[in-house]
Parts: C-alpha cells; structure tokens; sequence
C-alpha cells in the first residue's frame, strides 16, 4: 500500500518528469526550433538549419545534460552528509569542498593574475577547472586525515566548517589585495554557471558522477544504519570509519567535480533532500537515492529554463536562481506537509 | 552443566578512557558472567561506570586491560561483522529515524545478514514477523516512529533487537523516561524473552524494586567498590544492596519506606486488603499499630466500616475520617 504508492511514483512520474523537462529545456532559448526539428537532431537526422543542429548539439544539449549532472549529484552528496552528520542544515559544502575549490579558483584567478601575469583568464578554462579541482582535492584529503583520527562526525562538521572559514578569510585577503577586473572575473565563477561546458568537460563531469551514483548506491546500508545512531550502526557490524570515509569521498567526488566544472553552486544539495523526503514521507536511502538524484535533475532543469529567460538573450546566474525559486517551494511544502522534525532527532 | 550456559565472560577486566599516553580507569578488577536463559540486572548510582561497561561490552570502546571473552572466543579477536551476530544492543542514543515506518526499523536489525541490497529473504523476514510479535509491537507495525510513545518506541527498539537473533542482548537503562505500568510491561517482557528465547539479556537499571522480582542475577556495583554478580535476595540479606545505594528512608528487607511513628499507638482487627491498608493509612500519618492499644479499631465488612473506641466510640465509612477521628 503505503510502500508501493511511492514506489509507483518514483518509477513513473520522476523518469517521466525529467524526460519532458530535458525536451522543453531544449527547446527553449534564445532562438526558437520548432520541437519536430529537435527531436529530428536528437535522433541524428538532419535540421532544416545547419545552425540548428549547431546550437542544439554543441549548446543546448551539453547545457542540459550538465544540468541534470548538476541536480542529481549535489542532492545526493547533501543527502549523504545529511545522514552522515544527522543535521538538516548539513549540505555537500559542509566539509568545506566549495571553500576549497573556491580558494584554488581564487588563487589562480586573483592572486595567479599578479603573479604570472597571464592578464585574463578564460572563464570557463581548464585552468579554472584544475585549480577548483586541486582546491576542493586538497580539502578532501585533509578532511578524510581528520575522519581517520576523529571518533565522532560532530568533530568532524565543526572542523569542516572551520576549513571553510579559514579559505573564506584567505579568498578575503586576496579580493582586499585585486583589481576590481580580477574581483569580477571572481564573483562571475561564484555565481555557478551550467552552460560553459564543451563535450569533453560533460564526459568527465557524468563519469565523475556515475562513479560517485555507483559508491552511493553501495552506501545504502551503511547509511540506514547511520540513522539510527553511530553505536547502533557498529552494533549491526558496521565499520563506522570505513563507512563515513567511503559517505565523504563519493560526496566529494560529486560535490567537488560539479564545483570545478560549474562552480558552487548553492541550494540544491540542502534544499532537495528535505523535499524528496518530504514527498515521498520515507527514509530508506534505497528509495530516497534514486528518488533525490532525479529530483535534483528535475529542480536543476527547472532553475536552468528560468535562468536563460525565455524569450530573452540575457541568462542570469543559475545561483540565484536555485535559491529565488526554491526557497520559497521548500517553505511552502514544510507548512503544507508538516515540520521536518519527524526526520531528524532533537 | 553450568559451564555451557556461560555466554559472556570477563577475566580481570579493566575499563575506562584513553587518550594519547593518558589513561583514566573507571572499573578494574572486573570479573562478571552472563548465562543463557537469565535476565541479569546492572545496577549500581549514577556515574559509577554502568554505561563505560556497557560501551566496551558492545565494542564501542577498547577495554584497558583483561579480557572479555564470548563462547569462549577472545572479545579482542572478534570482528564488528562477528560481534553484529552475537550481541544486540538498545541504547539510550537518539534516533534519527523518525520518518521509518516501525516494520522498517525492525528490518535494520536484520542487517548483518543483509548484502550492500538490504533485500530480505524468506527466513529473514520470518525473523522480522517473530521479533514483531516477541516484542508485542504487532499493533504498531505500520505506525511511524515519530507518533509512537517513549514507552512504544522502546518496545520497538527491542523488537529490532531480537529481529538481530543474537544470543546476548544488551541495554542501557531500557525503563528511563516510561511510567510505571510501562516499566513493568518492559522487565516482565525482558524476563519472560530470557525464558523463552534462551537469550542472556543484561540491562542497566535504577529500578531497585523491579529488578529484584525479575532478575536472575544482579550485577551489583558501588563507587570505588568491586562488581559483584550475586542472586538478588542475597544481596538485600547481607546487606550489599543496602551499602551501594546507601538508601535512606527505605526499608529494603520489608520493600517498604521506613515509617516515621510518633502520633501514638493504636491496635487495628480486621482481614484481608482493607486491614492492609487500613494499616498503611495509619502508619503513613504517624501511627504504630500494636497489639494491644487504648485506641481500638475495627473493621466491619458489608458495609466497609471502620469502628473507633477511644474516648468515645464511633462509626466512619472512609479512612479519610478515621485519621480525622482519632487525630481529635
């Protein structure tokens, strides 16, 4: 009954949902294809454009796809963490991923400038990617050093914030000490942006993430068990450790890469799993997995369509976005399905 | 015979925290055993190292020095995956699992049997209905742990125990936070489970009066003073029960509070529970009942009646006036 009423909805309606929201977000931009031309490029046949099949093929539709890299990932790496930490505050970036890739974007994009003299960095450059990733990598190994030696996660939240304050305050410095052009460049690679990616950077980008899907889904048992309580968890013959590092590396994995290629992107990891929850009332990860990386694809392409502004050549920054509409979404479904208390303890 | 029922076994153990060179001892000398088939009551005040005990028991944390040895298997040799299938555990730790349904919190203690798919087979889910029904959580199987009661949650906490088939359970404190009629359903459930199931329970306990009309054993500890395993009547005898908890105002050997007497003496005829608590109403307002008193009281069945001779003679039918009366 109650079991499968949502097993029901995961296996039709979520699949469904994204299907038809990657076709409408393809569609849509800022030249019109009619949806027959599309779907005639889509399956390889021949546009009446050749500058259709162009902007389908090398834009829109590595836009979409990184889109739905996008959503599904950060909702399971802040699943994850939400679990792991038994906090519904926690999200992808609570380990300091994001402030580490950001400082190494910082460094390169601010202090790299002076330094090397390079001038101008292109924005959506390798370069920039290699810093993030070097960046959040360097985060990432201090932080499974810490989890190795630590007993409880708690320690390990409060050590990730406190990584995340200390790059804050070194990314500060460095803005006090840049040209207001370099700033710019900066704050441009906060905002996070979907649409830069070539072919090669989408292959990574969705390798990366079935990796991290694969050692997420291997997680399920580890992560009900982690629902109860640490010492239940070992009770059950879990190993504590191995868990919460294996919980840390697909969530880096994912939220790190996503950083890198897309920048920090806020939202969606913290504000998805509390409405996957919400919607399908449950807290089996083998449901809530598949169940928070569709809803994620399904959110991400939402805030994508929003953000080109139908109609219009202006896109705004997808960051805004995430947040402007889902807020205000996430507000309404606490009042309408009542408090997310019941999921969490204390 | 009484060798193969010993499940659990402790050799010299010594418990406490570590850290770095530093070592701060909060038990030794620990020498203890669990048997098949018997709840075992721990008791001992709060902060006397109940809880440490209870942590390196289940493997949350190392023991200092000596050994701890299950069927015969050294403790320190045993893996977590081992451990899962041999020990159960319901803890005092907050959940964060109120949005399972009870079934699915049931089913989590199936998991060292479990693959990475957590599917369950047949003879996994016979093993969730009979825990379900051991427990007595039937009635709640579909409910969600967030509208059950402290006292319900914590029968279903056990059920997940059981579902786990393991031969030792352990618990810390299963009765805090439960009113009385929960707290007797709780350890008459537990003492019943050790008889039928054959499991070795041990639970950490404060509750002195419950335990000594369930438990087999009580391990009993004091501060600064070694564990000691002994039947429960022995101990209210010789007086150790008494030295641990320093009780004061509770007269253990007669399970009743001391009475202050000092009002006067009465003598008191009648039968069955309404001399009982005729007598209780008296000595708990101040009065000692002798055999032969000034103030004589009888008591008349059919109406209830009580009959007051003192320095005139009465009649009352609650003993709300009968207290009146012979206060005047």
């Amino acid at each position: 009954m109650n079991k499968n009423s949502y097993k029901n909805k995961l296996l039709i309606w979520l699949p469904l949902a994204i299907l038809g929201l990657f076709l409408l977000n393809i569609s849509l931009g800022s030249i019109y294809i009619p949806l027959d031309q599309i779907i005639s490029i889509l399956s390889g046949g021949e546009a009446d454009k050749a500058s259709w099949a162009n902007i389908i093929l090398n834009f829109r539709l590595p836009k979409a796809l990184s889109a739905i890299a996008v959503g599904a990932g950060l909702a399971i790496s802040g699943l994850q963490m939400q679990t792991l930490f038994r906090n519904p505050l926690a999200g992808p970036f609570v380990l300091g991923i994001s402030s580490g890739a950001s400082l190494g974007v910082a460094l390169l994009l601010l202090a790299g400038v002076t330094v090397t003299g390079i001038g101008y960095v292109s924005f959506n450059g390798w370069l920039v990617v290699l810093a993030a990733s070097a960046g959040s990598g360097l985060v990432l190994l201090l932080v499974m050093t810490v989890s190795i030696r630590v007993q409880d996660s708690m320690t390990l939240l409060i050590i990730g914030l406190m990584f995340g304050s200390l790059t804050g305050a070194i990314v500060s410095i460095l803005q006090y000490f840049s040209t207001g052009e370099e700033v710019q460049v900066y704050l441009f690679w906060t905002f996070g942006s979907l649409g830069g990616l070539n072919w090669d950077e989408v292959f990574i980008l969705l390798s990366i993430l079935i990796l991290g899907i694969l050692l997420s889904v291997l997680l399920i048992k580890p992560l009900n068990a982690l629902l109860l309580s640490e010492n239940y968890a070992r009770s059950l013959g879990l190993n504590v450790k191995k868990a919460r590092l294996l919980i840390i590396l697909s969530t880096s994995l994912l939220a790190g890469s996503i950083t890198a290629f897309c920048g920090p992107i806020a939202f969606i990891g913290l504000a998805v799993p509390h409405l996957t929850r919400l919607l399908f009332n449950t807290s089996d990860h083998k449901v809530l997995i598949p169940s928070v990386a569709m809803t994620g694809a399904i959110v991400m392409l939402i805030c994508d369509m929003v953000a080109q502004l139908p109609g219009s050549d202006m896109i705004l920054p997808i960051n805004a976005i995430t947040s402007l509409l889902g807020a205000p979404v996430v507000i309404w479904i606490i009042m309408r399905r009542g408090s997310m208390k019941n999921s969490f303890a204390g | 015979m009484s060798a193969n029922l010993t499940i659990l076994k402790t050799d010299n153990l010594s418990i406490g925290y570590k850290s770095g060179k530093k070592q701060s001892e909060v038990m030794s000398n620990i020498n203890v055993e669990l048997k098949r088939g018997q709840l075992v009551c721990f008791m001992g005040p709060n902060g006397v190292g109940k809880s440490t005990l209870i942590r390196t028991l289940i493997g949350a944390q190392k023991a200092l020095a000596g050994k701890i040895f299950i069927e015969d298997k050294d403790f320190a040799k045993i893996s977590a995956a081992e451990l899962s299938k041999l020990v159960s555990v319901v803890l005092t730790d907050k959940i964060n699992a109120g949005n399972m349904s009870v079934r699915e919190l049931v089913t989590l203690g199936r998991y060292p049997h479990l693959n990475w798919s957590v599917t369950p087979n047949a003879a996994d889910l016979k093993q969730i209905e009979l825990a379900i029904d051991q427990a007595k959580v039937r009635p709640l199987e579909n409910r969600k742990i967030y509208e059950l009661s402290d006292g319900q949650l914590q029968k279903v906490m056990i059920a997940r125990a059981l579902c786990q088939d393991t031969p030792i359970l352990i618990l810390d404190e299963p009765t805090a936070h439960l009113d009385l009629n929960n707290r007797i359903e709780m350890i008459n459930m537990l003492s019943d489970l050790a008889k039928e199931t054959n499991k070795a329970i041990l639970m950490a306990t404060h509750e002195l009066d419950l335990a000594l009309q369930s438990a087999d054993r009580i391990w009993l500890v004091g501060m600064n003073q070694p564990i000691i395993n002994g039947f429960p009547e022995d101990l209210v005898l010789n007086g150790k029960i008494d030295a641990v908890f320093e009780l004061k105002g509770f007269d253990l050997r007669t399970g009743r509070l001391e009475k202050k007497v000092g009002k006067g003496k009465v003598s008191l005829s009648g039968e069955g529970h309404a001399y009982l608590w005729t007598k209780n109403a008296l000595e708990r307002n101040g009065f000692e009942v002798i055999d032969d008193s000034e103030i004589q009281i009888k008591i008349k069945p059919y109406p209830l009646s009580w009959y007051i001779k003192n320095k005139g003679e009465h009649i009352v039918h609650t003993l709300e006036n009968l207290i009146e009366k012979i206060f005047n």
